[in-house]
């Protein structure tokens, strides 16, 4: 009778994925997914390779439509150009010699849709500096975009999502082409970010281990199916043997987690191929 | 001569600011093509005894429209070649057509800075402006589409739309500049200026300027030595493109090398 909590966080989610199934020339490649995201909340979408997490995220930024299902973003339905939603791209397309500053990206982050010249220098100067500051990328303001380090794009990249104040940040595999170092002071900024600011972190990545840290939820896809909950809920062998449809092993080694296709289950499931779509789970944290 | 001067600095101009745009997205072999295309237009309105603005207009348009149109629909650069070879072959068909070709092709291959007349400045100019203003209008949303067009699209930019539009833009450029420098020179002024002041410097804004700066003395210096010596103004702007790019890239690779640690 009285309302339970989770309607009422329901309708505070900033991002709320209905059963959302997408079909692509004649395969399901998202299978009914749900999940809420809560503001400030870090969430990882954890999955390899075409397993549909970039389906995912152009369904969320109104670059796809679903098959079925709703999403709700802030509590509306979507649209494109959703000033709610900043997006980092996994890359961008520079040569070295480009000129383009770091300054000149954030700044295309204000108002880059808009058409004509900007105006306005000093106050959008002001702004990017602060966005820079931000994200401790100051210093590389007045660098070229295309001679920076794949670790210095990314914070220049998630200046440039930032710098519109969205409420939900969507990143796609930032961490991929990053050595161990570059990935560590991402995710610290991100959580920082998340949890600073009240906005909703939702990055995809095919390791789970570098987000364990900072990570509230996660969102774990296998050909399409999805399974989300706190770290604990979901990286367990019975939750992703059902995901992947075959026997999977979690291990535990010095706080990192491998999950390994079992070679024969203990309930003796046998391996089959559905519709010729791969299903086996890699394993997870060996890259 | 006059006319020559203002004839060459209209020109330098729309190839310093649309040069700057072609190399920033990697647009040189459609710049390329639209250009040498539209000479095959050019070559049918000689043939029906039109202007031959008029043909080169035409092509360069539709050229910019092919390519935007079937760009979409399959990879970019197979687009433009198909493009370029269908217009291509369509003007070496209208030339075995014609009969009275051969100065008035070779002026549009070559160019005729030095014979420039006075009715035709105000059209280029006027072309020229309709160039600049376009260019400024689609500025936030080009720099954007070139760095990162799935976020331009996330953000409700019609991606494919605004290089449609700079593809028009370019065959604007290349109508306009092609009858004073010559197919072969409008693709070397686009690209050597632009390309220089981009290694040179590393603000948007400083290069489109140093890139309309660097395509005035081409031009100048290339009009100011063909007259003196007689060569073809096409030789000059070609080499002094290159010959600069290749200055400024030697230039940074040191500095850069004085300056990367040890």
């Amino acid at each position: 009778m009285s309302g339970p909590t989770l309607d009422e966080s329901a309708d505070d989610a900033i991002l709320d994925v209905d059963g959302v199934s997408v079909w692509l020339s004649g395969r399901e490649v998202l299978h009914d997914v749900r999940f809420r995201i809560m503001p400030g909340e870090f969430t990882g979408l954890i999955g390899s390779n075409g397993a549909g997490k970039t389906t995912l995220f152009r369904v969320i930024l109104g670059l796809q439509a679903a098959s079925t299902g709703s999403v709700l973003v802030g509590g509306r339905p979507l649209t494109r150009r959703n000033p709610i939603i900043g997006y980092v791209p996994q890359k961008i397309f520079l040569d070295p010699d480009m000129p383009l500053r770091a300054r000149d990206v954030v700044a295309l982050g204000l108002d880059g849709h808009r058409l004509g010249v900007p105006l306005g220098w000093g106050r959008r100067r002001k702004a990017v500096d602060a966005m820079l500051d931000a994200v401790d990328a100051r210093r590389l303001a007045d660098a070229r975009v295309g001679s920076l380090s794949g670790g210095e794009q990314q914070r220049v990249l998630i200046a440039h999502a930032l710098i519109s104040r969205p409420r939900l940040l969507l990143l796609d595999e930032p961490l991929a082409n990053l050595d161990i170092g570059a990935e560590g002071e991402v995710v610290a900024l991100l959580a920082r970010i998340a949890r600073e600011q009240r906005i909703a972190v939702f990055i995809s990545a095919h390791d789970v281990n570098p987000l364990l840290p900072v990570m509230d939820r996660l969102v774990y896809m296998a050909a399409g199916n999805t399974a989300s909950g706190t770290t604990a809920e979901v990286i367990r062998p019975e939750v992703l043997s059902a995901l992947y449809g075959q026997h999977v092993d979690v291990l535990r080694v010095h706080g990192r987690i491998l999950v390994v296709a079992g070679a024969e289950g203990p309930s003796g499931v046998t391996f089959e191929e559905t519709d010729g779509a791969a299903v086996g789970p890699d394993i997870v944290a060996l890259r | 001569m006059v006319n020559t001067w203002i004839a060459a600095t209209l020109v330098a101009v729309i190839a310093g600011v649309v040069g700057f745009f072609v190399v920033l997205r990697g647009s040189t072999f459609a710049a390329h093509a639209i250009p040498h295309g539209a000479f095959g237009g050019a070559a049918g309105a000689v043939l029906i005894g039109v202007n031959p603005i008029a043909g080169l207009g035409v092509f360069a348009v539709g050229g910019a429209l092919g390519i935007g149109w079937l760009g979409r629909r399959g990879r970019h650069d197979v687009a433009t070649a198909l493009a370029l070879v269908l217009m291509l072959g369509l003007g070496a068909l209208f030339l075995s057509f014609s009969v009275e070709y051969a100065a008035a092709m070779y002026s549009l291959l070559f160019g005729e800075v030095l014979g420039v007349p006075s009715d035709e400045l105000l059209p280029i100019a006027g072309l020229g402006i309709a160039c600049i203003a376009a260019l400024a209008v689609l500025y936030r949303p080009l720099m954007l589409t070139s760095i990162a067009p799935d976020v331009a699209e996330a953000r409700g930019v019609a991606a494919q739309r605004i290089e449609t539009g700079f593809l028009l833009v370019v065959a604007l450029a290349a109508t306009m500049t092609v009858p004073v420098v010559g197919v072969l020179l409008m693709f070397s002024l686009m690209i050597g200026p632009a390309a220089t002041a981009g290694s040179l410097t590393r603000s948007p804004r400083n290069a489109i300027a140093l890139s309309v700066l660097l395509a005035l003395a081409t031009v100048w210096l290339a009009v100011a030595v063909s007259y003196l010596t007689n060569l073809p103004v096409g030789f000059f702007v070609g080499t002094l493109g290159a010959v600069s790019y290749g200055c400024a890239r030697i230039w940074t690779a040191r500095r850069r090398g004085r300056t990367a640690p040890a």
